[in-house]
């Protein structure tokens, strides 16, 4: 028996010994009300548990606090401005948000962008998940107790943002996607400076194995809680390293790259069997080595040409249909793309990461102590944007 | 050189009663040793945070932000002083000074040197305890007068985690009491001064070596009843919001945050009395003049190196679960107390 | 490294149009892997769900299919169990009326000032609709994929516009539920056997279903759309026109910047 079934069995035999006491005194239940404004969610998400003393009967999310119905408003803009609005849905990995959309559209129009627009927007894209991931090494052990890593991870996360600040003009929201390519090339010199970025990046990402990953109160907080086995994730549709934490070996950064260029790169897809918060963290916590070993790969072999291929200047997409999904800092994002040969797409359907993941909640929440509620909430990582839309 | 013999020794105090005197060794006390020390520490203990997390920290008020304390005493002070709509406001208003009072009372068994103390009492450590025990009180009162459900569930978790090391934090201390044959706070520090380990009595015996044990069961029982971090499932701001303190605004709201980083300065105070000697310092005869005025400084700078510890703790680990906080103490730390008792207890005799 | 049928395929997917075929009869020569198992996924759905099999649609690794309504919740089953779609994309609904209100671009005017010309509801436009077709205003849309072989099928269903309602698909893929929620506050789709079918984000007494097409976007009924009347005058074309019409021209167009600005604003917190 491994220690964490031991703890696992351990966690179960408590709950249930609870479950006989209060079955006993018939304890009368309480409705705790956490958020929209609450230190652990990040934005206004609001949960609404029903308890038992301290464990949770049952928990309901509650959203739309920031709901800004960004499907209707991209049915009255042309392509290019969609993605301003589209840079707003995980705004801590902004220049991710774009990309599916754009490549859907490119595939409608049946334009490729040339090789170093792709090898820079793959960069990009890995820097801001990097950009996220960071934060969220540090905001996890924020959750359980420990302030000092979030200094750490905004200290360092400074150096990716300064990097994406240099080659889009934009810290959060770059809107540097264009139909057909980018908008700009790289300013001289970004090469060597992303690389001393992933450098401290790596050293971050140390740090964080050292302080909180190898941290023994940090193990007991997050092994065997919040569980998810891999048929029940997959059925909520959570994805990235939700999922992959369950064991499911999907990577669409592997599997589907479609119009990135990861296939040109040596790298690896973690995953862990345990599908607990910690074996999330984990896998996160790889992942963001994972994207430095992408980055620094990449800045070595940029191709050299043009970054915007010949597109018309009012941009004119053919009617059709297109779904484009990429495997996104917080999980696969999709654009459903329906066209009629207008400057406005006609429909577009959102398909975020964050709100299949969070849709576990009710599932996972049953039956843990008020405690776990913002560990599980913090290992499934969640953007508010990235649920509301 | 008898205890009383210390009163009448400072000419003014012998026309004045008993009570008269106490009240003027505390007020002065106050004056003198929590500004001084409140603030030193309070700076030091922020200088040190900031350190620890890459950055500055205070650096407006006052020279490298010195006047800090005083400075957010000013801001409290200017803040509306809310009062929950459906709380009890009696119990809301009274329960921050119950906890300062509990904080406070503990300095006066504390003694500064061979002559600077406030009051001798021969059940100092034993009354140290007990006022200890009062904040359990204040925090509670603010959990259920708040009228809000996280101050409730923060209050009942604080008030569970504090009964359950309140235990290991007296059992530690019976260790030291059985080797100095005393609890009298004052005595202890000159059993230590005046000891020595195996015939060798060059640094005394201070007991964090004879009884480190002891030291660190009452270091790890004092980081839980400061609900200090990894013991802070009480005040839990991921979670809880601040706990017991979420309804509180203004100076109320200080006097908590005061009473977190003063009773962590008294509660060091304490250990350094205990395990490090309080304010001997080896080198120079216990009775020696000087220590009336070094005594206190060698107690700050003992207090500042152990709170030094607790906060190092503080902003290093993430929190234990309640659940596991209460198995810690009652399945490892109680036991291990009681062992050390017997250990001391029988060595005692043997010796 | 892939584990798609075949790299090349992958890649063809994003480059090359639409290869496939409406209908799985008119393709006659699969020219690649992909194809045929495209194909071989289609026949083995006419199997299993019989007539009520509507159309499909196959690019690269993706099918379209539609089903007819009441095969919606068979067709989820089927794609789960036996052929290994474990992994729920995403679930939601198209309105394929084109909008009565066209674009709400064109209005470079005040439209509180002046009330716009109620839109020639007489005939309104015809209904087309995209890939694997369609019949009725109203179409689900869904989309699971199978994570060992990197397929995925897109799924569609007509509603007809007298009863708005499918069977659910929360018994078979547990995530469908929020976004069944969402669908049904949005276009007003009803699920038959969803556990609790209340508001996901909107507020409970809102009235109306934003997403369907004829749901104004008030934002942009009440005030002119900033990009128009933010546009500045080319200079040679100022010099042009007599003293006193700049002036008012100036002063106009700072006005309606101004009410551009705050029109932002009223979009929802666009610019948050």
């Amino acid at each position: 028996m491994t220690v964490t079934e031991r703890q696992q069995l351990n966690y179960i035999a408590a709950q249930a010994a609870d479950a006989r006491v209060n079955l006993e005194i018939e304890t009368e239940g309480m409705t705790l009300n956490i958020g929209p404004q609450h230190p652990a969610t990040h934005g206004t998400l609001r949960i609404v548990a029903k308890l038992d003393g301290e464990q949770v009967v049952s928990a309901e999310p509650v959203m739309g606090y920031m709901h800004r119905g960004y499907e209707k408003l991209a049915e009255v803009r042309t392509y290019p401005q969609v993605t301003t609005l589209i840079n707003r849905i995980d705004w801590l990995g902004s220049f991710a948000n774009e990309v599916p959309f754009i490549l859907a559209a490119e595939q409608l129009m049946e334009v490729e962008a040339p090789p170093r627009a792709q090898w820079i927007r793959t960069i990009l894209f890995e820097l801001s998940r990097i950009a996220n991931v960071t934060l969220f090494l540090g905001d996890m052990a924020v959750q359980v107790g420990a302030i000092t890593p979030v200094f750490f991870a905004f200290r360092d996360r400074e150096h990716v943002l300064n990097q994406i600040e240099a080659a889009t003009g934009g810290r959060f929201h770059p809107n540097f996607d264009r139909i057909g390519g980018l908008k700009d090339d790289l300013p001289a010199g970004w090469i060597d400076e992303t690389r001393q970025a992933m450098r401290k990046i790596r050293s971050f990402c140390d740090q964080i194995e050292e302080l909180v990953e190898g941290n023994e109160i940090f193990q007991a907080r997050t092994r065997g809680i919040g569980v998810i086995p891999a048929e029940v994730g997959l059925s909520y549709g959570l994805t990235g390293a939700n999922i992959r934490a369950s064991g499911v070996d999907w990577d669409l950064r592997r599997d589907n790259p479609c119009g990135l260029v990861y296939d040109q790169v040596d790298w690896r897809v973690w995953t862990h069997p345990d599908g607990d918060s910690f074996a999330r963290f984990w896998v996160r916590l790889q992942e963001t080595r994972e994207a430095i070993k992408i980055v620094e790969q990449l800045l070595d072999g940029i191709p050299a040409g043009p970054v915007m291929a010949k597109v018309p200047v009012i941009i004119k997409v053919p009617p059709g249909e297109a779904h484009v999904e990429t495997e996104n800092p917080l999980g696969v994002m999709g654009y459903y793309i329906v066209s009629k040969g207008d400057l406005f797409p006609f429909r577009v359907k959102i398909r975020s990461a964050s709100f299949s993941n969070v849709s576990i909640t009710p599932w996972l929440l049953k039956g843990v102590y008020v405690p776990d509620i913002i560990t599980i909430l913090g290992s499934l990582y969640f953007i508010l944007g990235d649920i509301d839309r | 050189m008898t205890l009383s013999a210390m009163i009448s020794g400072i000419g003014v105090f012998s026309e004045l009663s008993y009570w008269q005197v106490t009240s003027i060794r505390v007020a002065a006390g106050l004056v003198a040793v929590l500004l001084v020390a409140g603030t030193l520490v309070y700076v030091h203990l922020f200088k040190i945070v900031s350190f620890m997390q890459s950055r500055l920290g205070p650096m407006e008020a006052g020279p490298y932000g010195s006047l800090q304390l005083l400075a957010e005493i000013g801001k409290f002070l200017q803040k509306e002083d809310i009062v929950p709509r459906r709380a009890d406001r009696f119990v809301f208003k009274a329960a921050p000074f119950v906890v300062l009072a509990s904080t406070f009372l503990l300095l006066v068994v504390l003694p500064g040197g061979p002559d600077a103390w406030f009051i001798s009492n021969d059940l100092g450590i034993y009354l140290a305890m007990a006022v200890g025990s009062v904040s359990v009180i204040g925090i509670l009162m603010a959990g259920w007068g708040s009228a809000s459900k996280y101050s409730l569930l923060g209050g009942l978790r604080a008030t569970g985690q504090l009964i359950a090391y309140e235990l290991p934090l007296l059992l530690a201390v019976v260790g030291v009491v059985i080797q100095a044959e005393s609890m009298n706070l004052q005595q202890i520090v000159l059993v230590q001064a005046n000891g020595e380990i195996f015939g060798w009595g060059a640094i005394g015996n201070p007991f964090i070596i004879t009884q480190f044990v002891g030291f660190l069961i009452f270091m790890v029982a004092m980081q839980a009843e400061l609900t200090q971090t990894p013991f802070d499932m009480p005040v839990a701001e991921s979670e809880l919001v601040t706990g017991y303190m979420t309804e509180y605004s203004g100076l109320r709201f200080l006097l908590f945050f005061i009473g977190e980083f003063a009773t962590a300065g008294v509660f060091s105070a304490i250990a350094a009395v205990l395990f490090l000697g309080g304010w001997y310092v080896p080198g120079l005869e216990p009775t020696d003049n000087l220590f009336n005025v070094i005594g206190p400084l060698v107690l700050i700078g003992k207090v500042v190196l152990l709170s030094f510890l607790i906060f190092w703790i503080r902003f290093t680990f993430p929190r234990f679960r309640e659940d596991q906080l209460q198995r810690l103490a009652w399945k490892f730390l109680v036991p291990l107390a009681l062992a050390n008792i017997v250990v001391t207890a029988v060595l005692k005799v043997v010796i | 490294m892939s584990r798609l049928s075949s790299p090349d395929t992958a890649t063809a997917d994003t480059a090359t149009a639409d290869t496939a075929t409406v209908t799985p009869e008119a393709s006659d020569t699969p020219s690649t892997e992909a194809e045929a198992a495209a194909e071989a996924l289609v026949e083995r759905l006419h199997n299993a769900i019989g007539e009520a099999f509507v159309e499909s649609h196959a690019r690269g690794v993706t099918h379209w299919i539609r089903v007819q309504r009441d095969a919606w919740a068979d067709l989820a089953g089927y794609l789960r169990n036996d052929e290994g779609f474990e992994f729920f994309n995403f679930l939601s609904a198209i309105d394929w009326l084109p909008s009565p209100f066209g674009r709400d671009m064109d209005s470079a005017v005040d439209n509180v000032l002046n009330p716009p010309e109620p839109a020639d509801s007489a005939e309104p436009a015809a209904i087309e609709t995209g890939t694997a077709g369609g019949a009725s205003r109203f179409q689900l849309l869904a989309r699971v994929n199978d994570v060992t072989t990197g397929r995925s099928v897109i799924a569609k269903t007509d509603l007809p516009d007298d009863d708005l309602s499918a069977p659910s698909w929360v018994p078979i893929y547990s995530g469908a539920n929020w976004h069944e929620r969402e669908a049904r506050e949005m276009f007003g789709v009803n699920f038959q056997g969803h556990p609790g079918l209340r508001h996901l984000y909107l507020p409970g007494e809102f009235e109306g279903h934003p997403l369907r097409k004829d749901y104004p976007l008030l934002a942009r009924r009440v005030k002119p759309w900033p990009g128009l009347v933010d546009v500045e005058l080319m200079p040679e074309i100022v010099e042009n026109q007599p003293a006193a019409d700049a002036v008012d021209a100036g002063a106009s167009t700072s006005e309606d910047s101004a009410a551009g600005s705050s029109s932002a604003d009223a979009e929802g917190g666009v610019s948050s």
